[in-house]
């Protein structure tokens, strides 16, 4: 839960809820800016962040987005963390 | 060194884990008197184990595991609190998995849901709010939880559920904070704490500041630390060079994520939704002044707590039998000393909390390598 997950911003999808798609580790799911919105969001498209429990927390480097996913995965968190994704994609669904 | 080959840069582990030594050896520490570094976030105490580091480093290194666990800390009241909302008709009821199985008096969230609660496990609490709008004819509950890396993203819900006057969202508050609870374990006597290595996500949001008054008034040295295996041999030896040389600063090895004064937007939403309770319970630690956060008045539509008539009051810490979890919060006692550790107590059925998480000290003794001694 605190350790957040790097993705990067591909598109602004709206505007006046500071929401946008990011990609994680080649899975795609909405976050929002608001907490790294400091000027206009079409700036953060490209951009590295840092994701905790879909909000981009940080904008970090392309390097240190790279390493600290290699550490996510070394503890196993990166999986635990595009699953919780899944579920909470399915969360929406079911009835 | 078992695992060092596995790190990112094994040439810099070894050297950092050289230095450690030196210096752990320049201050006289030694497996009998060892030197006491508490890693106050689970993120950190899962790394430690993962990686091995406790057994990578000098003999007289100890660490002590913090209650920077939020799942390992919650007390078994408020988990019944959820089961009680949950059960409610026209409930939907949204949690973070990790809280799932974290046992309550009556039952767990998990069996609550088996029992047909409108249970769902979500990602993010903007799950929770488009859940809200997508069923307008149901009330979505949010199990809001954790520490301030996980506070702004409630907070910013709730103003955005304001902003839309989605008014059948709320957020069942159990946000707690970081500092206090180290300085009531820093004002227990039978603490011995000797520096402590700091959480590098909950600083991204507060800064480092709060953790002044460890430095100022307790004398003890504080090294804010990202979670890689470097970043935390660097900053355990940071730890170390500060007791030899008799300092007590808050240092930052994190600086690449963690801004000096934190991030300021979250830092606003937090302000403006939250206040603190007079005082909040922790499972092993009793009550702690100041150290969770509510609703404040102007948000009170979006408060689980007003709409459900659920208000928060201490009760007695009912632990279940031969369970050892206060003395394991508080690093009296081991995990593979508890009665209960891998025979009663399992991650898939957990007694107590700190089996629950990756981030409790339980669970991570016995991912790596704790089932070994319990099966000796
Ligand atoms: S093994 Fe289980 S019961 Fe014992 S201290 Fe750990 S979590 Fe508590």
């Amino acid at each position: 839960m605190c350790l957040g997950i790097p993705g990067q911003i591909v598109a602004i999808t709206d505007e006046a809820r500071q929401m946008a798609m990011a990609d994680v580790s080649g899975v795609r799911r909405e976050v929002s800016l608001a907490p790294v919105a400091l000027g206009p969001l079409a700036d953060l498209v490209g951009a590295w962040v840092l994701i905790h429990v879909g909000f981009a927390m940080a904008v970090i480097d392309a390097e240190e987005a790279a390493a600290t996913l290699e550490a996510l995965r070394g503890l196993g968190e990166a999986q635990e963390t595009l699953e919780q994704m899944a579920e909470g994609a399915k969360a929406l669904e079911d009835q | 060194m078992r695992y060092v080959e596995e790190f990112r840069d094994p040439k810099a582990a070894k050297a950092l884990i050289a230095a450690i030594g030196r210096v752990a050896d320049q201050i006289g520490a030694t497996r009998e008197k060892p030197v006491h570094i508490m890693e106050i976030c689970g993120g950190h105490t899962h790394a430690i184990f993962r990686y091995g580091l406790d057994k990578l480093v000098h003999e007289g290194i100890e660490f002590i595991h913090g209650p920077g666990c939020p799942v390992c800390v919650l007390p078994m009241s408020r988990v019944d609190d959820c089961v009680t909302i949950a059960e409610r008709a026209g409930v939907i009821f949204t949690t973070f998995g990790d809280a799932m199985r974290v046992p309550g008096t009556r039952k767990s969230l998990l069996q609550a849901k088996a029992d047909g609660a409108d249970i769902r496990m979500v990602y993010s609490p903007l799950d929770a709010l488009e859940l809200a709008r997508r069923n307008p004819g149901k009330e979505v509950v949010f199990f809001g939880l954790g520490f301030e890396t996980t506070t702004p993203s409630t907070a910013l819900s709730i103003q955005q559920a304001a902003r839309e006057g989605l008014t059948n969202f709320s957020v069942f508050c159990n946000h707690i904070t970081v500092p206090e609870p180290i300085k009531a374990l820093l004002d227990d006597p039978h603490m011995v704490l000797d520096g402590f290595v700091g959480p590098g996500h909950v600083s991204m949001v507060i800064g480092v500041h709060p953790y002044d008054f460890i430095a100022r008034d307790y004398r003890k040295p504080i090294v804010v630390a990202g979670f890689e295996p470097i970043d935390l041999l660097q900053s355990v030896l940071m730890v170390l060079e500060q007791i030899r040389d008799g300092k007590a600063e808050v240092q930052n090895q994190y600086a690449r994520v963690v801004p000096e004064h934190g991030n300021p937007i979250s830092l606003a939403a937090i302000a403006d939704v939250y206040e603190r309770r007079p005082r909040f319970a922790w499972r092993g630690l009793g009550e702690i002044d100041a150290s969770g956060l509510r609703i404040r008045e102007k948000y009170l539509a979006w408060d689980a707590e007003t709409k459900f008539g659920i208000g928060y009051a201490a009760s007695p810490d009912d632990e279940p039998e031969g369970c050892e979890c206060a003395a394991v919060m508080t690093g009296r006692l081991k995990p593979t000393a508890c009665p209960q550790f891998g025979r009663g107590c399992k991650p898939e059925t957990p007694l107590g909390a700190l089996m629950v998480s990756s981030e409790g000290a339980c669970a991570a003794y016995w991912t790596y390598g704790g089932a070994r001694v319990a099966a000796e």
